[in-house]
């Protein structure tokens, strides 16, 4: 709008020079003038509307192309070969239920408007979501192409988890442990950061916590809520005593590298418009994950003696996590150093930590989502820059090297409370579906793989002809 | 007649398959096999966690020969596989009562 009058404006006063020094005004001319200003401005809203919507609905495309086959080969190549299908189901089932459980209710509590912590009813069954746009949300595209994009980050958020209990539990107990997260700790931490009015919304009238893509909404409360199940649900058998190598880093080097591309889509999509914006989000995720994966390979060459490709491609993924709240907000020399930082700190996490607690986060959904995410947003904190992001408004400070103090401790409430409701919300989930159901498979069906006890088939059948 | 079976490093099947073939040996069975000797295993690291991996992938291969095929057919193996490292694997030769080729019934040293 603000455009629009400005652009008006400008015609109406060279119309008026026109006047004054060549010939008499006349009103018809002017009125003219009028209407081919209008819809030259009109234009330029409807292109700039085509072409962010075009952006947004291939960003959601990348989105589920994270979990679809990339989270799915990732955590499938990490487990063992009898474990392979019943990994992957678990992603898969993700991108089923939770699309479903998102048309009904999910996006409402999300965005829907409500009061600061959770949004209210008022979008169940989408209703009232169409091709109109949000103005509240993304100004520039319909509705829908917001709410679809969004789900793609419900669905990926909760398949984080499952890399904590692979290999142990019921596909049964899993579905029904996942409905209720969704609805219990994503959808009020997403209306928290991301929702209108939410109290920690960087732009309301809380706590303004950075959070770009889902450093506080996806990794910190899927990595935690990780951390809970693999404790509450204790080891795998025979764990750390035998040995449970990956069974095809192959399939899971195919899979990050998938996610890197898809991380695209997830953070220069959180721009929600294909704008400078997005372009600062695309270099700073690239340049995260580069980064990161040259700190865990580092640290692992001089820890081990070797740099190993499930290092390069673990390093990778927790630089794509630590740049996520950041990525919208920091300079790619930022990033650049978030990166690296995060590829020596999840690797100490993954390899050091978890072995002095000795708890079974059977393929590190912790160690790097968890650990990748609260480093990640705390560093927002440190590293934003108003060049990049003036979202406090135009050259106010907005990190802590730019002066603004308080903004790394309005980070660490965001992601105190991300913990918080991670630890609580999943704690009383597990506990109801233990009662219901029972978490853990018997042990002969764990001795026998998933893949048969939960699925009744194999993931390779070397025998067949 | 005499079967010879040696358990050789997967990285050799090439040199001693062709060492055999000029030896004027005729057929070859392989398998790949795990096993392991004095050499033991090796250690890999995954994510920081150190497994000890002590069965190596092997290849063993089972050919039977004439009585007089058998030195050089051995001579053959020998040269082909050896590296003079630890793990370049073993030998075993034993005597063969009976060969039958199904197709046609032919007994004996005419059906090797």
């Amino acid at each position: 709008m603000g455009m629009m009058a400005g652009l008006s404006g400008a015609l109406l006063a060279c119309g008026h020079a026109v006047a004054q020094g060549v010939v008499a005004p006349s009103a018809d001319r002017l009125a003219a003038l009028e209407k081919a200003a209008t819809a030259n401005t009109a234009a330029i809203a409807n292109a700039q509307s085509a072409g962010d919507n075009a952006w947004m609905l291939v960003s959601a495309a990348l989105v589920l192309m994270m979990s679809g086959p990339g989270l799915a080969l990732f955590y499938g190549g990490l487990v063992r070969k009898k474990n392979v299908l019943a990994t992957m189901m678990q992603t898969f089932a993700m991108m089923c239920v939770i699309t479903v459980l998102w048309a009904f209710v999910g996006y409402s509590l999300a965005f829907g408007v409500g009061n600061p912590f959770i949004g209210g009813l008022h979008n169940i069954f989408l209703h009232g979501v169409g091709v109109t746009p949000n103005a509240a949300y993304a100004p520039t595209i319909p509705e829908q192409t917001f709410m679809v994009y969004q789900l793609m980050f419900a669905i990926i958020t909760p398949a984080l988890i499952t890399g904590a209990f692979a290999e142990r539990m019921k596909f049964s107990a899993m579905l029904v442990f996942m409905v209720l997260w969704a609805i219990i700790v994503y959808s009020p931490m997403a209306h928290m950061v991301w929702g209108a009015g939410g109290f920690l919304n960087a732009t309301g009238n809380g706590i303004p916590c950075l959070d770009f893509a889902g450093g506080t909404v996806v990794h910190v409360t899927s990595g935690v809520s990780a951390l809970v199940t693999a404790i509450y649900l204790g080891k795998r058998l025979g764990y750390p005593q035998r040995p449970m190598p990956p069974h095809s880093v192959v399939l899971s080097f195919i899979g990050a590298c998938l996610l890197w591309v898809g991380w695209f889509g997830f953070n220069a999509g959180s721009a929600l418009a294909a704008s400078g914006l997005a372009t600062s989000a695309f270099v700073n995720t690239h340049f995260g994950a580069a980064a990161a994966a040259i700190g865990w390979l580092a640290a692992e060459w001089i820890r081990n003696g070797k740099p190993s490709a499930l290092g390069g491609i673990s390093g990778a993924v927790a630089g794509l996590v630590a740049i996520t709240p950041a990525s919208g907000f920091v300079t790619p020399m930022g990033s650049l150093w978030i990166g690296l930082f995060a590829g020596v700190f999840c690797f100490w996490m993954v390899v050091k930590v978890k072995n002095i607690f000795g708890y079974d986060d059977s393929l590190d959904a912790f160690g790097v989502h968890g650990a990748g995410g609260t480093l990640g947003a705390l560093l927002t904190g440190l590293f934003a820059r108003s060049v990049i992001n003036p979202i406090f408004g135009a050259g106010k400070p907005t990190g802590f090297f730019e002066g603004n103090h308080a903004q790394l401790w309005h980070q660490a409430v965001g992601v105190a409370i991300a913990w918080g409701l991670s630890i609580v919300g999943t704690l009383i989930i597990l506990f109801v579906v233990d009662k219901l159901m029972g978490l853990r498979v018997s042990e002969d069906a764990e001795r026998e793989g998933l893949d048969l006890s939960q699925h009744g088939e194999e993931g390779y059948d070397w025998e067949a002809a | 007649m005499q079967k010879i079976e040696a358990v050789i490093q997967p990285s050799k099947l090439d040199a001693v398959k062709d060492a055999l073939v000029e030896a004027g040996v005729s057929g070859i069975t392989i398998f790949e096999a795990r096993g392991h000797g004095r050499q033991k295993g090796h250690t890999e690291f995954y994510r920081g966690r150190e497994y000890a991996v002590d069965l190596l992938p092997k290849v063993k291969l089972e050919l039977v020969v004439t009585d007089e095929m058998k030195d050089r057919a051995i001579e053959a193996i020998i040269s082909a596989a050896r590296t003079g490292r630890i793990g370049d694997g073993k030998i075993f030769v034993s005597r063969i009562d009976e060969a039958i080729r199904i197709r046609n019934d032919e007994r004996g040293e005419i059906a090797l």
